[in-house]
């Protein structure tokens, strides 16, 4: 990376301007009901954490250089700028305390798509060297080691080998002309590997045509997490090359929420070109394999379950009804908490909050929003499918004290999976 | 000193006329400004389209979300009620229908007077509601700067000017419909340049919001 300086910062915001966020800010009538859908307010009653407000220093770039007035105000002296001390200071609301989840987007009455311009700020805060030093770092490992927790095709191989020789199921790698490319989370490799296990064990089943490769398993984009292009592009571009090498027709967005945007919605624009192939993610491709009968389950449970929705893959990814017809394929009694679907909640974690550790006193506090979700739902076992999610929903948890279990939805399935011996 | 009717007189005629042109110039400036950033194309398999669901944004974005709205009743209703009053005031007190008229060549029906009345008192109180929102709610007052201040005199004023004048409670009468005309002046000249273009971007906005979001198959 060149190195960061604010002229750097200031030319990155600008290059983000478009149309939609000039009519954005045109529109905000600083109506402040965006603070009404944003967990950070509601949690923590501090107007300091209002959406609209985060973007102060790209509203600034906008009205003194793409509006008459601005630049009119500029020129008399009257145009506050947007300096270094700024940025510093806003590091803690455009990272610690946005998520990205979208939600707030929602809900403004002119129409904002606030999230979407959080998002652009990013670009400005890498250019300028005010991103925090924890995403940075997991950013660098992501594009020197392969995986932002710093996780090498060594340990992803040693999971294969203890998943195969445990179930007798066959993992493949880099198979040629594959229809499927799945793409895996460094969380799943570390933390959750019964994903993997799951996959084998569902398209083993379903009969359905897959492969990791060796040389893109990575699925997260730590460089969409921070806001660098250049990062992401980089790390879009493996997965790219992973997949053209191995001729396959799909690649599949694991349980990850932002790999998913990161792939589906973002790789292409990155590379600047369509994908020769499909992305699909793995709630989608299930939900075929149950619409088409080529999978079904047996013993499901009565025990009361719900489901918290990721927002990259639910609100900003539009995987809405997947995984309710899933839900109702793993348990006879499948309950909504009270806001769900788009609009869900967020677990407090996304968009790289979880892997800062500046936030992680306030991501306690707002997880509070997700517990009473839980308590109002009546159910008494969590499922969702975001590793990254999952481990935030935990961990809060357990903060809280509060005994639930939680799981993947993916491995939920593959656990009542039936299995037609041949 | 000027004549009162002097006063009416020139505002009715050259300062109406400036101040019509800066408006009509300003707002297409300032869509020229925005459409001209423009847009990157965007190379991701859509999964939904953009144009039907920019539209359906435009008009769902109206109602509040049930919770949402449970947290801050007083700013959806305070602005409906002084926005309606304001429109109904604007567009169908007859002598402005008749003011349209003269200068466009057509009209359309209004509403009778004591209708319009009340609709003017609405607004007046419903600005007023907005207003002690947005000094005394947090999350308002931090946001808010001069601007938004600002704005809400240049709403006011043609609401407040109009009232008296319509119910004669200034003397002389010229005096305060000149000051009403002139206090619509006002807000035609600042429109384009400050967030009272909110009036017409927020159908830009909530398009390009509807849009992006149904692209990727999401109702926003
Ligand atoms: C002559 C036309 C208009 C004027 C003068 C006007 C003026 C204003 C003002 C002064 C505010 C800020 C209120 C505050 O201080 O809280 C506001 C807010 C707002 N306006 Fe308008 N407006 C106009 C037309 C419209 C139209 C046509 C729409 C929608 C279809 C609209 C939607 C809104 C919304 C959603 C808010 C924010 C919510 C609120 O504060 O209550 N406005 N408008
Ligand atoms: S809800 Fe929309 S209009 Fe209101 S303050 Fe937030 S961004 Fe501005
Ligand atoms: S995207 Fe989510 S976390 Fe970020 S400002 Fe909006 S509501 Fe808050």
């Amino acid at each position: 990376m060149s190195t960061a300086t604010l002229e750097r910062g200031l030319n990155a915001l600008r290059e983000q301007i478009d149309a939609p966020v000039a009519a954005f800010f045109s529109s905000c009538v600083n109506c402040g009901m965006c603070a009404e859908a944003c967990l950070f307010y509601t949690e923590t009653g501090d107007p300091k954490y209002t959406p609209i407000r985060k973007l102060e220093p790209m509203r600034r770039i906008w009205e003194q250089e793409y509006t008459i007035v601005g630049k009119l105000k500029k020129l008399i002296g009257l145009a506050e700028p947007v300096t270094d001390e700024m940025l510093e200071q806003w590091q803690e609301l455009i990272y610690a305390s946005c998520t990205l989840c979208g939600r707030c987007s929602l809900v403004c009455p002119v129409g904002n798509d606030i999230a979407f311009m959080v998002r652009k700020v990013r670009e400005g805060m890498v250019a300028s060297g005010n991103a925090p030093p924890d995403v940075q770092s997991a950013a660098i490992r992501a594009v020197k080691i392969g995986s932002p927790m710093g996780i090498r095709l060594k340990a992803l191989q040693a999971q294969i080998k203890h998943i195969e020789a445990d179930t007798g199921l066959k993992i493949p790698v880099d198979v040629e002309g594959a229809d499927y490319l799945a793409l895996l989370s460094s969380m799943e490799v570390i933390n959750f590997p019964e994903y993997i296990e799951s996959l084998a064990k569902i398209f083993k089943q379903a009969g359905v045509s897959w492969t990791l490769c060796s040389e893109a398993f990575e699925a997260t984009n730590t460089g969409i997490q921070i806001g660098s292009t250049d990062i992401a592009r980089e790390l879009v571009q493996r997965v790219v090359d992973g997949a053209e090498k191995l001729k396959v027709k799909y690649i599949i967005s694991p349980e990850c929420g932002h790999a998913y945007t990161a792939i589906r919605w973002d790789g292409p624009n990155l590379i600047g070109r369509p994908f020769p192939f499909k992305v699909v993610h793995i709630l989608e491709l299930l939900d075929e394999l149950r619409a088409s009968g080529r999978i079904s389950t047996k013993d499901l449970s009565g025990e009361c379950v719900t489901f918290h929705d990721p927002c990259s893959i639910v609100r900003k990814g539009g995987v809405i009804d997947s995984p309710r017809h899933l839900m109702n394929m793993v348990s006879t009694n499948f309950v909504e908490m009270p806001d769900h679907g788009k609009w869900n909640w967020c677990c407090g974690g996304g968009g790289g909050v979880s892997a800062n550790t500046d936030a992680e006193e306030l991501r306690t506090r707002v997880f509070r929003r997700k517990k009473s979700q839980l308590e109002e739902s009546g159910a008494t076992t969590l499922v969702t499918a975001c590793a990254n999610c999952r481990l935030v929903i935990e961990e809060g948890l357990e903060e809280y004290n509060m005994e639930f279990p939680v799981t993947g939805l993916t491995e939920m399935l593959a656990e009542h999976l039936v299995i037609e011996e041949d | 000193m000027i004549e009162p009717m002097d006063f009416l007189l020139w505002v009715r005629g050259t300062a109406f006329d400036v101040s019509l042109g800066i408006f009509v110039i300003g707002v297409v400036v300032r869509f020229f400004e925005i459409f001209s950033l423009g847009r990157a194309a965007n190379f991701a398999e859509p999964r939904g389209t953009e144009f039907g669901p920019g539209m359906r944004t435009i008009l769902t974005r109206n109602i509040p979300e049930a919770g949402t709205f449970k947290r801050q009743p007083l700013t959806v209703i305070a602005g409906y009620v002084f926005h309606i009053g304001l429109l109904i005031s604007l567009f169908f007190f007859v002598p402005h229908i008749q003011l349209f008229a003269a200068t466009f060549g057509f009209g359309w029906p209004g509403l009778p007077t004591p209708i319009v009345d009340a609709a003017a008192v609405l607004g007046i109180a419903g600005l007023l509601a907005v207003l002690w929102n947005r000094l005394t709610n947090p999350v308002m007052k931090l946001l808010s700067d001069k601007e938004d201040y600002l704005v809400w005199v240049l709403t006011f004023l043609p609401l407040l000017t109009g009232y008296l004048a319509y119910h004669r409670m200034v003397d002389p009468y010229p005096l305060i419909l000149g000051l009403h005309i002139l206090s619509i002046e006002f807000f035609l000249i600042l429109f384009p340049f400050t967030k009272l273009m909110h009036t017409f971007t927020l159908f830009l906005a909530r398009w390009y919001n509807g849009a992006m979001h149904g692209r990727r198959g999401v109702e926003s």
